[in-house]
C-alpha cells in the first residue's frame, strides 16, 4: 500500500477492523455495558451513525442479558442496512430517528430525550468521545488501548516508537483512542482526519476541527459545525461515522495546543483509498478509515502508525453506488 | 425585585397561581400570539428561541422550531419584534446554549434587555458552567431562570434554588417538554421541599396542558407553565383558540 500510495516511509496498520463486530466500538461498548450492569440498570439505549456503536452495543447486551434499544437516522439506517441487520439479530430494537439531517446528530438527539425520560431504570451506552461529562472521558479510557497496543506492538516489530499515528476523527473515539498513548510523546506527531465531503469550500462536509467554532452540542463544548446565528449546520460525510457537526472536547483541546494536526479527505479521495488498500493489501475497510489512509501522503515520518478503525463490509453498497 | 419575580406576586395577592404560558417565536405570526396570550391573562411569557436540536423538547415543540427556522427566524429578527409589543406580562427567553454562547452572553443580555425581555430560561445550561451567563445577565438587571428536575438531588436543588433570578423552573417529570396524560404521585411534595429551600417563586412545568391539571396544582406551587399545549393549539387552530386556553387554564388557576 505504501508503494501504491508513493510513500517512503513504513506504514503498519493497527488492524481494529480485526476486532468482534468488525470496528474498535467493542472496546468502549464492553465496558460500558459491564459499567450498566453494575449500575443495576436493565436497559440500554445507544445511537449509532455508521452501525458499528449500535452492533458493539447490541452485541454486549445480548452476551450480558441486557434490553437494547439503538437509535440511527433514517438516512445511516438506508445507507448501513447491513448493520440494521445485524443489529435486529442481535435482539436490539432500532428505532428510526426522521428529523433534522436524518444521520448520527439527530439519533444523539432522541438517545438523549429518551435518556432523561427514562433515567431511572436506562443506561446510556455513547459511542462517541463526545456527549456529556463523563462521557468524552470515559469512552476515551476504553478507547485509549488502541493507541496502548500500538505502541507496545511497533516497539517490538522496530525498537522505537512511531514518528507519526493517525486516525480520522468523526466524533473521535478511534482517533482519541489511538492518540491519547502518544499525546506526551514529542517525537510522535499526532494527525487526525477529517471528512472534506465535497470538499473542505463546499459547505457539505463533516470537519468541525477544521471549519468549525466553538460552541455547545451534546452537552459539551467543542468545536461545532454551525450557522451565524448559532443553528447546528448538517455535516455530510459519504461515511456515515464521520457525518457529524461536532467532534470530542479532548480533540478541540488538542487542535488548540497544537498538539493534533488536522487534515481531511474527501469523498472521493476516500473511495479511491478504499480500492488501493483493497488492491494492494487485500483490506476492505470502512469507509471511515479510508480517510485516514487517504490522508497518508501528507503525512510526515519514516515510521507511521495508521489506525484502521473498522472493517468495510457495511460500506459495500455505499460503494457499489459510488463506483457507477 | 426582578418584574419576574414580581408577576408571580402579583398574581397572589389576587388569590391566584401564576399562569406562565410559552409560545414558539417565529412559528406563525408571533406578535399576533404574544398579544393574544397577554390579553387572555398570562402571568408570565415564555418567548421560545427556536434552536436546530432542541433537546429537551418533546414532538410539539421541535416540530415548532423546525417550521421557525425554515421560515428564516433569527435571535435578531425576534427581539427587534419583542420590543415593540408593550405587553403586560413579562417576557422572559426559552433557548439552548448554542445560540447564546454563537452570540456571547453579553451580547445576548444586552440584547434581551434592549428588546424589553427580563431574563433567559436555558435548559441545557447546568449549574457549574451557568455562572459566567448569569452575572452578564445580572449586569443589565435581567434573571437567568434554572430548571431542577424529579432526578436532581435535595442536596444540589437547593444549590440551584440559591443561585435561581426571578423564578425557579421544577421540570414535573422526567423527560421532555410534551402533554402528559398523568403528574407524578410526589410531584406536590417535591414542589413543597423546593418552595421551602427558595427565595424565590417556583413554576412549575412540563406535561401540563388540561385547565384541570393546572387546578390540581393551584396553591401547590407559585406558577404553572403551559408550553406544548399553547404551541399546539396555535399551530392547529390560530390565535383565538390560544386565547380560549389560556383564559379556561387561568380561570383554573
Amino acid at each position: 500500500m505504501a508503494k501504491a500510495l508513493g510513500l517512503a516511509g513504513r506504514v503498519y496498520l493497527k488492524r481494529e477492523d480485526l476486532l468482534h463486530t468488525g470496528a474498535h466500538k467493542l472496546n468502549n461498548t464492553l465496558g460500558q455495558a459491564l459499567l450498566a450492569k453494575r449500575m443495576g440498570k436493565r436497559r440500554v439505549i445507544a445511537e449509532t451513525g455508521a452501525g458499528q456503536h449500535g452492533v458493539a452495543t447490541a452485541t454486549v447486551c445480548a452476551l450480558l442479558g441486557l434490553e437494547c434499544i439503538v437509535y440511527m437516522g433514517t438516512e445511516d439506517v438506508r445507507r448501513q442496512s447491513p448493520n440494521v441487520v445485524r443489529m435486529k439479530l442481535l435482539g436490539a430494537e432500532v428505532r428510526s430517528v426522521d428529523a433534522g439531517s436524518r444521520t448520527l446528530k439527530d439519533a444523539m438527539n432522541e438517545a438523549i430525550r429518551d435518556w432523561v425520560t427514562n433515567v431511572r431504570t436506562t443506561y446510556y451506552c455513547i459511542g462517541s468521545a463526545a456527549g456529556p461529562h463523563p462521557y468524552p472521558v470515559m469512552v476515551r479510557e476504553l478507547q485509549k488501548i488502541i493507541g496502548e497496543e500500538i505502541a507496545e506492538q511497533i516497539v517490538d516489530a522496530e525498537g522505537r516508537l512511531p514518528d507519526a499515528v493517525v486516525a480520522c476523527v468523526g466524533g473521535g473515539s478511534n482517533a482519541i483512542g489511538a492518540l491519547h498513548r502518544f499525546v506526551r510523546e514529542p517525537s510522535v506527531t499526532l494527525y487526525g482526519v477529517e471528512a472534506a465531503g465535497h470538499g473542505l469550500e463546499s459547505g457539505k462536509h463533516g470537519a468541525s476541527l477544521a471549519k468549525g467554532r466553538p460552541g455547545v452540542l451534546h452537552g459539551s463544548r467543542s468545536y461545532v459545525l454551525q450557522t451565524e446565528d448559532g443553528q447546528i449546520a448538517e455535516a455530510h460525510s459519504i461515511s456515515a461515522g464521520l457525518d457529524y457537526p461536532g467532534v470530542g472536547p479532548e480533540l478541540s483541546h488538542l487542535r488548540d495546543q497544537g498538539r493534533l494536526t488536522v487534515l481531511s479527505a474527501t469523498d472521493t479521495e476516500a473511495l479511491q483509498a478504499f480500492q488501493t488498500l483493497a488492491r494492494s493489501e487485500g483490506i476492505l475497510c470502512a469507509l471511515e478509515s479510508a480517510h485516514a489512509i487517504a490522508a497518508l501522503p501528507q503525512v510526515r515520518g519514516a515510521l507511521i502508525a495508521v489506525n484502521l478503525s473498522g472493517r468495510g463490509d457495511k460500506d459495500l453498497g455505499t460503494v457499489i453506488e459510488a463506483l457507477k | 425585585m426582578s418584574r419576574l419575580s414580581e408577576a408571580f406576586s402579583a398574581a397572589r395577592a389576587q388569590g391566584r397561581t401564576a399562569l406562565v404560558c410559552y409560545a414558539m417565536g417565529g412559528d406563525g405570526d408571533t406578535a399576533a400570539l404574544l398579544r393574544a396570550i397577554d390579553a387572555a391573562g398570562a402571568d408570565v411569557i415564555e418567548l421560545g428561541l427556536p434552536f436546530s436540536d432542541p433537546i429537551a423538547d418533546g414532538p410539539v415543540v421541535q416540530a415548532a422550531a423546525t417550521r421557525a427556522i425554515a421560515a428564516r427566524t433569527t435571535l435578531r429578527d425576534l427581539l427587534s419584534m419583542a420590543s415593540g409589543l408593550r405587553l403586560r406580562a413579562p417576557l422572559v427567553a426559552m433557548g439552548y446554549m448554542n445560540p447564546v454562547e454563537s452570540m456571547g452572553s453579553r451580547a445576548f443580555a444586552r440584547a434581551l434587555r434592549e428588546a424589553g425581555l427580563c431574563g433567559a430560561i436555558v435548559p441545557d445550561l447546568p449549574l457549574e458552567e451557568a455562572q459566567p451567563v448569569r452575572d452578564d445577565l445580572a449586569a443589565e438587571g435581567l434573571d437567568l431562570v434554572p430548571l431542577v428536575a424529579p432526578t436532581t438531588p435535595k442536596e444540589r436543588a437547593a444549590r440551584i434554588a440559591r443561585t435561581a433570578r426571578g423564578f425557579v423552573y421544577y421540570v414535573s417529570v422526567t423527560g421532555v417538554t410534551g402533554a402528559r396524560a398523568a403528574l407524578p404521585e410526589d410531584l406536590e411534595a417535591r414542589l413543597a421541599e423546593l418552595r421551602a429551600v427558595s427565595s424565590v417563586p417556583v413554576a412549575v412545568g412540563f406535561g401540563i396542558s388540561r385547565p384541570e391539571q393546572a387546578a390540581a396544582l393551584k396553591g401547590k406551587a407559585d406558577g404553572v407553565v403551559v408550553g406544548s399545549a399553547v404551541v399546539a393549539l396555535h399551530h392547529e387552530r390560530g390565535v383565538d383558540a390560544v386565547a380560549g386556553l389560556v383564559r379556561s387554564l387561568r380561570s383554573a388557576l
